[in-house]
């Protein structure tokens, strides 16, 4: 196999220090916006004893579900020794683990008891998927540590294909984790379904790759390094096979539900009378977030870079919405107690309900995110993560 | 006449007991909601109609108003904490924070609440509630509550623990003369409650998800 040259982001530049200082500004107002929603409680969001789970969990749950997606690149080239997938590897081991940090401090910070952290990692229930999770992200951020480690250290870099297959199991793990977090739930129409896990991994593997993709070619962009096409035009065919299963995985199970009549109400609620929810079921994740990507993706307009790029942004727009319906839908819907009675109380028994996300929630999200993408700034810069060029003729010599 | 059961400090609760209520649904009136304000009284957590941010203020036990749209059919019922014996917020609570007491009471333990709200989304009956607010000073010191935590009906585990033998929502109901609350020891086949069940037809909520519940209603 040809050597590669990874070099670090000399990161010195205005640039840099403006994308930077850009983030940073993002983590301090994610932080503000913890501050405030701690301090006065979540009284001051959107959310309450109806939709008690709101915008931070949609952009939680969508970061975690990136990150373990983000490892594909480096499972590809590790586990099913794909060789050109090899320079890119590093920087898809250290996404994950941004986008994991990123997802798990704003998953954590909208506890209504964030201070109690402690509490949750020294009590555990045993039954609880939640707790699952806190062992499937540690063990996530510990697997994908070492496996990185292989991928830096020539001294250990015999180990990479076991570090790598362990972090490749794992992940598949904790997304169906990640998945059985909503599907171990009985009570909601929409949750309570094995399809859930499966359905996780592979918008994982889409969002992911998404994310992924869009942060190479602007890092290769910005820092002026070469990227050929040869690896763009690989990895956005696999883009398209994932966003098409995702396609197919949601399709399936609104069929699915639609054939039972106890489900015609929920379905009814996410395909029709759902308002905001519909608009975000149909043009979110459904144009947005499959047709528009795969029709870029799978035509002409695939072949070139900027449209790669929009197809990715696109199906992270989608990976979006459909969080926001899969969390903020199935609870909208009101708790069917009694089947074919119609019900009414103070406690908004037998209605939709409605959910207005408050600043504060937005940019406790967007702080998440800020966070994961300033890990990475900042990785690339003390590590040697990149190659210094992955023109066509660099990669067609490592797969030789 | 039901015999109290109170017990010692020392003594844990016990297994032999089960803790339930009956709910009569035939005689629960329209527009009453009297057990309402006696939980809240009880309990210490406010009112809805007088809390400011309605949306969100807790609500321990509320009145459902029911229509069969097809029959026209009315019914009303109080619906709270149903106190399952295979609890879904138990089973879900990340801490261990949600528990089931011994004698079949569901709680919250507040000083290991971390405030996910995963046993919100898990419960069939929409019965807890967040404490989304500082609290007024309304609390009671038998009735530890807190910002940031989850809570629901206790079945009045204060009362239960000092002798009472019944709940403040029961006494409230059977001091208006509705009597359609009865609460007791559905172990002991000698309680009020295990002879009313034995001799009305009655339901679980949700009975297709057999939670084995500790509230039962007629005529629903």
């Amino acid at each position: 196999m040809a050597s590669i040259t990874f070099r670090e982001v000399e990161g010195s530049s205005l640039k840099y220090w403006l994308l930077f200082g850009g983030l940073g500004l993002f983590v301090l107002f994610g932080a503000l916006a913890w501050n405030y929603m701690h301090h006065h409680g979540h009284v001051v969001t959107g959310m309450d004893n109806q939709i008690v789970w709101g915008l931070p969990h949609v952009f939680a749950v969508f970061l975690i579900v990136a990150a373990s997606g983000a490892l594909n690149v480096a499972s590809i080239a590790s586990v099913f020794n794909q060789k050109m997938y090899k320079p890119l590897a590093p920087l898809s081991a250290v996404l994950a683990l941004a986008l994991m940090l990123g997802g798990l401090l704003v998953l954590v910070l909208d506890l209504g008891r964030s201070d109690r952290l402690i509490v949750a990692m020294t009590h555990f229930n045993f039954k609880s998927m939640f707790t699952w999770n806190v062992f499937l992200y540690s063990g996530f951020f510990g697997l994908v540590g070492i496996y990185l480690w292989t991928m830096l250290d020539r001294s250990v870099a015999g180990y990479a294909k076991t570090a790598g297959t362990a972090a490749f199991i794992w992940r598949l793990i904790l997304t169906t984790g990640t998945g059985s977090l909503f599907g171990f739930l009985i009570a909601r129409e929409l949750y309570g379904s094995s399809m859930l896990a499966p359905m996780f991994i592979i918008m994982s593997f889409a969002y992911g790759l998404a994310v992924y993709l869009m942060v190479l070619a602007a890092a290769y962009a910005w820092t002026g390094r070469p990227l050929g096409d040869a690896v763009m035009l690989r990895l956005k065919n696999l883009l398209a096979v994932f966003v098409a299963a995702v396609l197919y995985f949601t399709v399936v199970f609104h069929l699915t539900n639609l054939y039972f009549a106890k489900m015609e109400g929920v379905e009814a609620f996410v395909l029709r009378d759902g308002g905001i929810i519909t608009t975000l079921f149909w043009v979110g994740q459904i144009v947005i977030g499959c047709i528009l990507p795969l029709f870029i993706l799978l035509t002409n307009l695939g072949k070139t870079r900027v449209w790669i790029m929009i197809a990715s942004g696109l199906i992270i727009l989608g990976g979006m919405a459909q969080m926001y319906v899969t969390i903020i839908g199935a609870q909208a819907y009101p708790l069917d107690m009694f089947p074919g009675l119609l019900e009414s109380s103070s406690f908004a028994d037998g209605q939709f309900h409605t959910y207005s996300p408050s600043v504060p929630e937005f940019f406790l999200g967007f702080g998440g995110v800020a966070i994961a993408l300033l890990a990475t700034l900042f990785g690339i810069k003390v590590l040697r993560l990149l190659p210094a060029s992955l023109d066509d003729a660099t990669v067609a010599r490592l797969e030789h | 006449m039901e015999v109290a059961h109170g017990r010692p400090e020392s003594q844990a609760a016990s297994s032999a007991v089960r803790w339930g209520m009956l709910v009569d649904a035939t005689k629960c009136e329209s527009g009453c909601d009297d057990c309402v304000t006696a939980c809240s009284t009880e309990n210490g957590w406010t009112p809805v109609d007088q809390s400011v941010h309605k949306k969100q203020a807790p609500q321990w036990i509320r009145k459902l108003e029911l229509q069969n749209p097809l029959t026209q059919m009315e019914t009303n019922l109080p619906m709270m904490c149903q106190h399952c014996a295979d609890a879904p917020c138990v089973d879900v609570c990340p801490t261990g924070a949600s528990f089931k007491r011994a004698d079949g009471i569901v709680l919250v333990n507040r000083h290991t609440c971390i405030g996910c709200r995963y046993c919100m989304m898990a419960c069939p009956y929409k019965a807890r509630s967040l404490v989304h607010e500082s609290l007024n000073d309304t609390q009671k010191p038998d009735v530890p509550r807190g910002i940031g935590c989850v809570e629901s009906c206790t079945l009045c585990v204060q009362k239960i623990d000092r002798g009472d033998g019944t709940t403040a929502c029961v006494e409230a109901c059977t001091a208006s003369g509705h009597n359609a609350l009865l609460f007791g020891d559905m172990n002991d086949p000698e309680s009020e409650i295990s002879k009313r069940l034995r001799e009305l037809p009655t339901k679980q909520v949700r009975a297709d998800l057999n939670l084995n519940l500790g509230v039962r209603y007629h005529g629903i």
